[in-house]
């Protein structure tokens, strides 16, 4: 169960305003680092807005994560420019590397594997951001050692 | 504590003292702090750097810890001023030597200086180097002054001078007419006349009216708006509230892109900087005007970035585009007159305002006025970001700023204007860049992606990349966007999978005019540009795939295969351990082998072999 009153929280500093919705969602999922069923029922019920139309924005936007995510998140830049210098290798040694595909979370709850259009990081193309810091110029040998790195971490 | 700025003098004061400050100033140190210089590092070497100069008790040399430069490709930058002194991939050991050698007695270290590829001369200026010497960076070259969390140092290079002039000096209908006059075309994609905007925004009836900077800046390869935003972000607050006076509004948003989170803090921390000097708020510097700006952060649709889709997207809803008939202009954000401009567009406002229009309309060819970011990004030499005014040649572009490809290999095409854009071969090279003529030769501005493919990229793959991300972002909304993407994809996953017929290409055509003519926003109107600008000219890649069943460029993974080369292979091992389907044969310190139906031709052993023993054919 999650804590509701973090949910009234985020709803408060809002002012329950549905135009705020995405807002709102988006400082749900910082909290929790998903969007728990429960609080999309609770938010349903505070904004008077019908549990689809909430559904409806939470799947469109990219940000926004039904499952409970992994410690780190590892997005892969497969912008043009990565594409162009070698990205979808380095997709799927990480596929390869985490046994997972793009959008799982391992077992062990240690990464949560993304894939991105472009952090304009195009420069040190093919990129891989883990946790909001970006590491550049991979090859999959030094795609295997980020992730083990993280591993541990 | 800050004292809030009352009126136009005050503000002149502030600025007459802090130029006082930056003539007064003997040595100073600017260094990289952009998104890519810290994937180098830059801030191991920038608080390196305080520590050494503190310890050294050399407290007088002040670092700017500045936004972008747009040399990426060399990170980390440093430039020693006054000299101008240019050092790149500093690291840092260096910082040591650096501050004896080239701080205390002005020597330069040659190990850091740039070389130039072509020449193989060193270049120790700043100024003398190729990528910088053919730009006009008018907005850009202001990055490399200021640190972008600090307002003080934008106004002590000029900063909100031109909001001062346009409150005290012009009138709405002024300003508009000034940035009629200067030919600014919005900078986002469609190079729409910004001034048309403005007006029709002013004219139209309902209240309140809305300004919006779009920072959702989602084409791949496209960088320079968050540039902007992390280096100079009060350029673009400026900007606005030149706008919103103009258009005669008191709100304001910013939308920003969710995978830039630098930007955000950048732009969040300004916004506030300026509320506390009185930029922002009631009654700005004094006067009878007041505007506020909100901060919208994106989901990560790539749709958003559609003009009436943000909108939605502001009112918390699903970012759909609307059909256009209803100008957003006029009924805009909450159904509202509004007017969205991107950031680079914003950015040029307080230029303009500043040398006049007469003066910034020398600048660029007849329709296409000022300067245009480009990123240029792919197999180039020198990747960045790079400021030039409308009408160079890509060629210029390419070889002279961007020295080149990579690794000597052949040029084979430029794409531009992001996924909706079109690919440019050898034979358009000597065509100027304005927002007209790319549109002609079957490509477009666009926000200003430039991304350089070599021989080794196959331009089938590359229509299908982009199909597949068009496809993937579709919002859905209208039917040939949404079906007609997926049939396009399917079709070149035929054709790239070696099952393509000699009618696909037809087809694709067909296909093509259906998205062109049928869809609702120009996400899906222009969505058919990268295959229609490949199949223009390089039908010939599409025709070796469908008949010969081959990849000339050897991408397309249905139609390579990969082999060991038992001269070069040295039996290492270290494909073996990396194979993810055992296909790989052999035992330490001896050949090993591929046996090709396990082979997944993923391309892990061609990346990680150190002897070039992979061999890729088709």
């Amino acid at each position: 169960m999650i804590d509701l009153n973090k949910v009234d929280e985020i709803l408060k500093k809002h002012n329950n305003d549905r135009s705020m919705l995405v807002a709102i969602l988006q400082d749900i999922q910082d909290e929790f680092h998903y969007l728990p069923k429960e609080a999309l029922y609770h938010l349903s019920k505070q904004l008077t807005l019908p549990l689809p139309e909430i559904y409806d924005v939470a799947t469109f936007y990219k940000a926004f994560s039904l499952t409970p995510r992994g410690k780190h998140t590892c997005n892969v830049c497969m912008g043009t420019a990565c594409h162009v210098r070698g990205s979808p290798v380095i997709l799927e040694t990480a596929k390869n590397y985490l046994q997972i595909e793009p959008g799982q979370t391992t077992k062990n709850m240690q990464f949560t594997l993304n894939t991105v259009n472009c952090v304009g990081a195009c420069a040190v193309g093919p990129v891989i951001q883990i946790d909001n810091e970006l590491y550049g110029n991979l090859t999959s040998v030094k795609t295997i050692q980020l992730l083990k790195k993280f591993e541990k971490e | 504590m800050i004292k809030k700025l009352k009126s136009r003098e005050e503000l002149n004061a502030l600025y007459q003292q802090l130029k006082q400050k930056l003539t007064s100033r003997q040595k100073w140190i600017a260094i990289c702090e952009g998104t890519g210089c810290r994937v180098y590092g830059c801030l191991a070497v920038s608080q390196a750097l305080k520590q050494e100069l503190k310890n050294q008790g050399l407290t007088d040399i002040e670092i700017i810890h500045t936004g972008c430069h747009g040399f990426c490709e060399r990170g980390t930058l440093m430039v020693i001023h006054p000299q101008g002194i240019f050092y790149s991939r500093v690291k840092v050991e260096d910082v040591k030597e650096i501050i004896e050698k080239t701080i205390k007695n002005n020597q330069i270290i040659d190990r850091l200086v740039y070389v130039d590829p072509q020449t193989n001369k060193k270049v120790p200026y700043e100024k003398d180097i190729p990528f910088y010497k053919f730009q006009n960076r008018m907005l850009l070259g202001q990055n490399q002054k200021i640190s972008p969390t600090s307002i003080t140092d934008y106004i002590a290079i000029g900063g909100y001078q031109a909001l001062a002039k346009a409150l005290f000096e012009m009138t709405p209908e002024q300003i508009i007419n000034e940035v009629k006059n200067a030919g600014l075309r919005g900078r986002g994609g469609g190079g729409f006349p910004a001034a048309r905007k403005w007006e029709s925004a002013r004219k139209a009836p309902g209240e309140p009216k809305y300004v919006i900077c779009n920072a959702d800046e989602g084409d791949p390869g496209a960088y320079m708006d968050r540039s902007i935003v992390e280096g100079n972000p009060h350029s673009v607050i400026e900007g606005m509230i030149i706008g919103a006076y103009a258009v005669g509004s008191n709100n304001g948003y910013v939308y920003i892109r969710h995978e830039y989170p630098l930007a955000l803090q950048h732009i969040t921390k300004a916004i506030q900087q300026a509320r506390e000097y009185g930029l922002l708020g009631e009654n700005i510097l004094g006067s009878n005007f007041s505007f506020d700006i909100k901060i919208s952060r994106g989901g990560g649709a790539f749709v958003a970035g559609e003009s009436s889709a943000l909108m939605q997207s502001i009112e918390g809803r699903v970012a759909e585009p609307r059909a256009k008939y209803v100008h957003m202009a006029e009924q805009g954000l909450y159904n509202k007159p509004t007017v969205l401009n991107n950031v680079e567009t914003w950015a040029n406002v307080p230029i303009i305002i500043n040398i006049g229009s007469a003066e910034y309309a020398k600048i660029g060819t007849d329709n296409s006025k000022g300067t245009k970011i480009f990123s240029l990004v792919g197999k180039i030499n020198n990747t960045g970001l790079v400021e030039v005014p409308m009408g160079i040649t890509l060629r210029q572009i390419i070889f002279d700023i961007g020295g080149g490809i990579k690794q000597g290999k052949k040029f084979k095409a430029v794409q531009t204007g992001g996924p909706s854009g079109g690919v440019l071969p050898e034979s358009q090279l000597d065509l100027p860049v304005d927002f007209d003529r790319l549109t002609e030769a079957g490509s477009m501005m666009g926000s200003g992606g430039m991304i350089v493919m070599d021989e080794d990229n196959c331009m089938v793959d590359v229509a299908k990349y982009f199909i597949n991300f068009l496809q993937e972002e579709s919002c859905g909304k209208c039917v040939p966007c949404r079906e007609g993407l997926k049939r396009m994809l399917e079709i070149l996953n035929k054709i790239t999978d070696g099952k393509g017929e000699a009618t696909d290409i037809e087809t694709l055509y067909d296909l093509a005019q259906l998205l062109t003519d049928g869809s609702l926003c120009a996400l899906g109107s222009t969505a058919a540009n990268p295959v229609l600008s490949t199949l223009k000219y390089f039908r010939d890649e599409y025709e070796a795939h469908i008949k010969d069943k081959k990849c000339p460029a050897k991408v397309c993974k249905a139609l390579i295969r990969y082999r060991i080369d038992e001269e070069k292979c040295t039996g290492c091992y270290l494909c073996f351990k990396n194979c993810p389907s055992n296909a790989i044969i052999g035992e330490p310190k001896q050949k090993h082998k591929i046996i090709p139906n396990k082979c997944v031709k993923c391309g892990i052993c061609y990346n990680v072999c150190k002897f070039n023993a992979v061999i890729k054919e088709t």
